[in-house]
């Protein structure tokens, strides 16, 4: 186990050899599940004997662990690093307003051992690496993905393939979700369906792409679903299957996934046996780490504030939220509509964080505008050095 | 043939923002090249610069991956649809 992981475990209700039982306060709590066969007393136990790890505590962790918590599964495993901030909540249902600032990590396992404190809640707070995620995978039956970044997802797929765990996997993007499960015997896994991830920089991530609040509400009930559904051993999971949801037309479709006998991790012939620097596999992109750096000559808020001429290249939608009074144009439209711009005069290009008007000066420099700056840090250190009361997003 | 491609939230700001555009093509390569060719942007997110589809895009014919059918050769009928399936990774940051 890597140092700076800490596990602390509450203790187990029932950790005696004699078989498992409910009490008779359990059969309460579970009676609408003990009254369906398709659960029963055979499925609830099977629960409370389950073992569920949970990789991340965010917007998809949250349905999760609170239905994993409130349906009885016996243990559940919960990784996080990060702590609570603002923006979370706005789809991080197991937070409230109370808990920015906490570790996500102490403020879920409060709130799943408050839901039902017949279960043991193991915390990890730490990230997880290829040093630690073994040794961290290895003591549950299932593994439920709810990160938010391709290092990590390749990691916990090849983890779980090497141990032979299923891996139910959900991601998100604005108003559109993909869930399936991979690492399956004889199913399909996460590189049988993308054998890599896209090059750093060229697919937004949520931080930049934005999220619908209740997105992560219903991908992450799913993976739930189908979470419940393989420890009790009941229904049509969906291994071999990819479930994708587009919430602003309100349409599931669903795709087959094929086991790839080429696949370099569950194939016949895997060239990858054990973990690797996915950071390095990845293109070295963390969740909030930049794309691309593009070199243009800059300005400073401050030095900013004397000067007025602006170009801002954000969305119309971005310019309703704040704006320090430029020209809106966006980044897609600045090629149509550079003309809009009096190359004579100096422009301050500006975007939220200074990464997009970066590449709008590149282009408008190539283009033949000499005096074009872009704002360093963007709207967010305008706010941090210059006028606080310009909000951030 | 008249088929549906379908474009993915993530793409949709490289296709004029619409969900789907309807095309006429006779393979799966013909109607993405119809596709690129009305949206040039397109082209860098589908494929890499020695022209292959990208590894982290994948393409189906209504519920079938190309990869195992006849790739860019996969003929279409009228009424098919094309989905275009990136990879997306959001959740939570861990």
């Amino acid at each position: 186990m890597a140092s700076n992981t800490k596990i602390s475990n509450s203790p187990a209700p029932d950790k005696g050899k004699a078989p498992v039982t409910l009490s008779k306060e359990e059969i309460l709590r579970y009676s609408r599940h003990l009254i369906m066969p398709e659960v029963g007393m055979e499925g609830q136990l099977k629960l409370k004997q389950a073992k569920v790890l949970c990789i991340g505590t965010g917007g998809l962790g949250a349905p999760l662990g609170l239905y994993l918590a409130a349906a009885g599964v016996g243990r559940i495993g919960l990784v996080d690093f990060d702590s609570v901030d603002l923006t979370n909540l706005q789809r991080q249902i197991l937070f409230d307003t109370s808990d920015v600032g906490r570790p996500k990590i102490e403020a879920a396992a409060d709130r799943l051992r408050k839901m039902n404190p017949d279960i043991q809640i193991d915390t990890f707070e730490t990230r997880l690496t290829s040093d630690n995620a073994l040794d961290i995978l290895k003591d549950y039956d299932i593994v439920v993905d709810g990160t938010d970044n391709f290092p990590t997802r390749y990691l916990v797929n090849d983890a779980c393939v090497i141990l032979g765990k299923p891996n139910v996997y959900g991601s998100i993007f604005r108003f559109e979700g993909q869930i399936t499960i991979f690492g399956y015997p004889s199913g399909p896994c996460y590189r049988c369906l993308y054998p890599e991830p896209p090059p750093p920089g060229l697919v937004p991530s949520c931080a930049e792409g934005g999220v619908l609040g209740v997105l992560p509400g219903i991908v992450g009930s799913i993976q739930a679903a189908e979470t419940l559904k393989l420890i009790i051993g009941k229904g049509d999971s969906l291994v071999g299957r990819l479930l994708l949801f587009d919430a602003l037309a309100m349409r599931f479709r669903e795709l087959k996934l094929r086991k790839n006998p080429e696949c370099p991790v569950c194939g016949e012939h895997p060239s990858i046996t054990k973990l690797i620097d996915y950071a390095e596999f990845c293109g070295v992109r963390g969740e909030e780490a930049p794309g691309p750096q593009v070199n243009v000559p800059e300005i400073t808020p401050r030095e900013l504030k004397a000067r007025l001429d602006r170009g801002d290249d954000r969305e119309p939608h971005e310019f309703q939220i704040c704006n320090l009074g430029g020209h809106l144009i966006p980044l897609g439209d600045l090629s149509r509509r550079a003309h809009e711009l009096d190359s004579s005069r100096e422009i301050v290009a500006h975007c939220r964080s200074g990464k997009r008007s970066a590449e709008a000066v590149q282009f408008l420099r190539s283009a033949g505008f000499r005096k074009v700056l872009n704002l360093k840090g963007g709207i967010l250190a305008w706010s941090d050095e210059v006028d606080p009361s310009v909000p951030k997003y | 043939m008249a088929v549906k491609v379908i474009i993915p939230t993530p793409l949709r700001p490289y296709a004029g923002k619409q969900d789907s555009v309807e095309l006429q093509a006779a393979t799966v390569g013909e109607a993405l090249a119809a596709l690129t060719s009305r949206f040039a942007e397109l082209k860098k997110h589908l494929y890499s610069d020695d022209g292959r589809l990208r590894s982290f895009v994948n393409v189906y014919v209504n519920d079938e991956d190309i990869r195992y059918l006849q790739k860019d050769a996969t003929k279409l009928r009228e009424g098919d649809t094309v989905s275009i399936v990136p990879s997306i990774a959001g959740g939570a940051r861990n």
